[in-house]
């Protein structure tokens, strides 16, 4: 029997930039598939040639082992392909049950929409999945896990035999994924292919029989899930050895740098305290939504808090006000690097210069190439790749990104540097690199405040652990005590001290 | 794990909520109508009589077909500011087509202005969908190249009553069972618009492309074919509604229409289409286009000086868009089911 769909010598070029090189990849029936490779790997120029969104350049797209060309997006879901990508793709204005049978609603006499029956086949697909979105509502406001779930929702309605997932649970907690999981190994038990895309390799080996490896928009393995290990799997993608992931360096902690003391914002948080001393690298871990991002938030100034304060060395911030955080030496590298972290549009080196554009330009002008010498600067000691510093920045790879934005505050010579989330959504190799200048930072003595969902990282890199509990900070751990179970005991709620 | 167990409520809620923001939208305009013939009807009982009903019928009718039109491109985050010249040049055409065949029966003589109409609106849109050119920009710049081919066509000529024949005039000024002719093609136009937008596949298309161009293109929708033939639809309507200019006016120059697209695209936002595209129906849009042609005739009879009347549109501007954010500012906490921490 032919694999449901497959790609045979796909190759595909942007410009002068090939994103995929005689790439193969077969999908079975049955079969969960997990895709992986480093940032710019060219898995997501893959997932969109199967979604009819690019058309290859080269090489075959096999139906059931025949040739297809799709013209469209629409062409390819018709041929049984449904895409989750990791972000979804609603219409926020439309019902949710809208949203699931765009441009497929069942129809009534004279070609017109029945919404009754939108509506019932809505919810009865939210009843087999089992979860409870009502399928009236608009689509605005959605949690990202119930997006999510609209999105699978929306590959049920349309019989897909094959179900790709970009990186569908880079946003999602514990509880949501597994849900996701769940419904992912019914569409395969039910004779579905899947294609899963992720960089956490315990759910890739969880869900997945078969691992297909890419490096730099080329194929390099497939393997039997069985046959290989994540470290095994982990060299194949970066081609390198990796020495450690979390290269932590010891360092003598110096004068307290940042104190945070009861500071409250009214339904977000409360009464949280705590110090970071200079060369320390503290955590801020916890469950999705516990608060973290929105005290460090608060504490750089973006949202106001209700009460408390926030000292850099002894001197007192005034709350709400990010200009002064900034002239008082705090950075803050955020969470959504595209959002709130990059000018997507501007150049790298307007990018990574743009905090420092008054203390660059001369009378108010920025002339002389002071931009791109400062950033060249950065650009090296940062190891970013981009094809030209005057490129805008949209055109990186994610884990560059990261980099520029770090490159940006890091040339503010930050005393006090806070991160959300620092390696979301990039590839190991980078992930490497952003853990062993992080931990060079707090070497030279800068206090690193990190906020991150990844237990290992966090447990890799803190040398204390704050772990926050539905607004209240409930932990301060050691690195020495600090363990998988001691962090989640505590994450979870639980009051004995473990 | 208040991520899983909380949102149970608010969910069910949330949908009662969307549904009422539906008919507010409409059902606050619609208020805001009655309110203000109320008050003017109080103050002066001849403000209802039937002559006055029926020239606030004729008057807005024009408007309201304008307002479906752009509704419709609105609802695609889009906006077609040609829409007064194309009425001006169908106005015209229709004039010098009766001027040169005398005998030209009528529904011929709407058919040509609306595929004038059509021919303008698919240069728009062809321009838009293929030059991905914004639309704002577009339509300005077509907003004079039609007006100037309008100038050029008329070369400082006028078009008299006496140019046309006395039925194309009459069908501008008569009542059917007390109802003008021109408001019955208003009702046409708008139900078949609003059939259209709301039981049609293509027609909720129109409103996904609105609401996330990007989104709809990754899913497939046809979005340069749909926005084309939103401009070529707002076209056909602009020329429908100069047809029934020059049968209601009967004098036409070239100027005939100038200015009106903002007129239209403040009845359509007055009427709750979000300027942003995604929401509103073309209900709201023609409801709009009554208010405003309301107004105009309400402030005189008031006592108000008449001159105030760009002020009073202003102003049902600035609410209707701070009433529409409001309402989204409030629903979008309902909807995130009032736990602030909500993952």
């Amino acid at each position: 029997m032919p694999p449901v769909l497959a790609l045979e010598g796909v190759s595909k070029s942007f410009g002068a930039v090939a994103a995929l090189r005689d790439v193969r990849l077969e999908l079975r029936a049955g079969e969960a598939h997990a895709l992986v490779g480093e940032n710019g790997a060219g898995k997501s120029t893959l997932v969109k040639i199967l979604a009819g969104v690019h058309a290859p350049d080269s090489g075959k797209v096999l139906l059931d082992g025949a040739a297809v060309t799709f013209g469209g997006p629409a062409e390819a879901r018709a041929a049984g392909i449904a895409v989750i990508y990791q972000e979804p793709t609603l219409f926020p204005d439309l019902s949710v049950a809208e949203n699931i049978f765009m441009g497929r609603q069942p129809l009534r006499r004279g070609r017109r929409i029945d919404s009754a029956a939108t509506r019932t086949r809505a919810a009865e697909l939210f009843t087999r999945l089992g979860v409870r979105i009502d399928p009236d509502r608009p689509a605005r406001g959605l949690s990202i896990a119930d997006q999510q779930l609209v999105e699978i929702a929306k590959a049920l309605s349309a019989n897909a035999r094959v179900l790709v997932m970009d990186e569908p649970t880079a946003a999602l907690s514990g509880v949501e994924v597994e849900r996701l999981f769940a419904v992912a190994r019914s569409l395969r038990d039910e004779g579905a292919a899947v294609l899963f895309i992720s960089h956490r390799f315990d759910e890739v080996f969880d869900l997945c029989q078969r691992i297909t490896v890419m490096r730099d928009g080329r194929w390099i393995s497939t393997d039997d899930a069985a046959d290989v290990t994540v470290d095994t799997v982990i060299r194949t993608m970066v081609g390198r050895e990796l020495s450690t992931l979390y290269p932590k360096v010891a360092a003598e902690p110096g004068d307290t740098r940042l104190e945070v003391r009861g500071l409250t914002r009214w339904g977000y948080f409360d009464d949280v305290t705590f110090d970071v001393r200079g060369g320390e690298i503290v955590a801020l871990a916890g469950l999705v939504g516990a608060g973290r991002s929105e005290v460090v938030r608060a504490v750089f100034g973006i949202d106001r808090p209700d009460a408390g304060e926030v000292r850099v060395e002894g001197r007192r911030l005034p709350l709400g006000d990010t200009p002064a955080a900034i002239a008082a030496g705090l950075a803050l590298v955020p969470e959504d690097r595209r959002q709130q972290g990059l000018v997507m549009e501007l150049s790298v080196e307007r990018n990574a210069t743009l905090p420092r554009r008054w203390a660059l330009a001369k009378a108010g002008l920025l002339v002389g190439g002071a931009e791109r010498r400062s950033a060249a600067t950065w650009a090296e000691r940062l190891q970013v790749k981009a094809g030209h510093p005057t490129d805008p920045v949209s055109t990186l790879s994610g884990g560059n990104q990261q980099k520029v934005v770090l490159a940006k505050w890091l040339s503010t010579q930050p005393r006090v540097l806070i991160v959300d989330e620092p390696t979301r959504g990039i590839d190991v190799g980078t992930k490497a690199e952003v853990h062993r200048l992080l931990s060079e930072l707090a070497a030279n003595g800068v206090a690193v405040l990190m906020v991150s969902s990844e237990l290992p990282e966090v447990l890799g890199m803190a040398d204390r652990v704050l772990v926050m509990h539905e607004g209240r900070l409930v932990a301060d751990i050691a690195r020495a005590e600090a363990d998988e179970e001691s962090v989640m005991f505590a994450a979870t709620g639980q009051k004995e001290e473990a | 794990m208040t991520a899983t167990a909380t949102p149970v409520a608010p969910r069910t809620n949330g949908a009662s909520i969307a549904h009422r923001l539906f008919v507010v939208r409409e059902l606050g305009i619609a208020l805001a109508l009655v309110l203000l013939i109320g008050v003017t009807f109080a103050v002066n009982t001849r403000f209802l009589n039937a002559q006055n009903v029926k020239d606030l019928l004729l008057g807005s009718s024009i408007l309201a077909i304008l307002a479906v039109g752009q509704a419709i491109v609105i609802i695609t985050r889009n906006v077609d500011l040609s829409v007064g010249s194309i009425l001006g040049l169908a106005a015209f055409a229709t004039g010098a087509m009766f001027q040169s065949s005398p005998n030209l029966p009528i529904p011929v003589a709407i058919i040509i202005g609306m595929a004038l109409g059509a021919l303008c609106g698919a240069v728009n849109g062809g321009l838009i969908a293929a030059a991905r050119v914004p639309a704002l920009v577009v339509t300005l710049g077509t907003l004079y190249v039609f007006r100037g081919v309008d100038y050029t066509w008329a070369t400082g000529r006028q078009i008299n009553a006496a140019d046309m024949p006395a039925s194309f005039l009459h069908m501008g000024t008569t009542t059917v069972l007390g109802v003008p002719v021109l408001a019955l093609f208003a009702v046409v136009v708008l139900a078949g618009a609003g059939i259209f937008l709301r039981s049609y596949r293509s027609g909720r298309e129109l409103y996904a492309i609105g609401s996330d161009p990007d989104a709809a293109r990754l899913y497939g929708i046809p979005v340069g074919r749909r926005v084309f033939w939103a401009f070529v639809a707002s076209g056909a309507l602009a020329g429908l509604a100069g047809v029934l200019h020059a049968a209601r006016f009967g004098t036409i120059d070239a100027n005939a229409g100038l200015g009106s697209e903002l007129n239209v695209v403040a009845a359509v936002v007055v009427g709750g289409v979000a300027i942003f595209g995604g929401s509103g129906s073309v209900y709201g849009a023609a409801l709009g286009a009554v208010l405003l042609t309301t107004i105009g005739s309400a402030l005189p009879v008031l006592g108000i000086n008449p001159f105030w009347q760009r002020a009073a549109v202003g102003v049902l501007i600035l609410a209707a868009i701070g009433l529409d954010r409001s309402l989204a500012v409030r629903m979008a906490r309902r909807l995130r089911g009032g736990s602030a921490r909500g993952a």
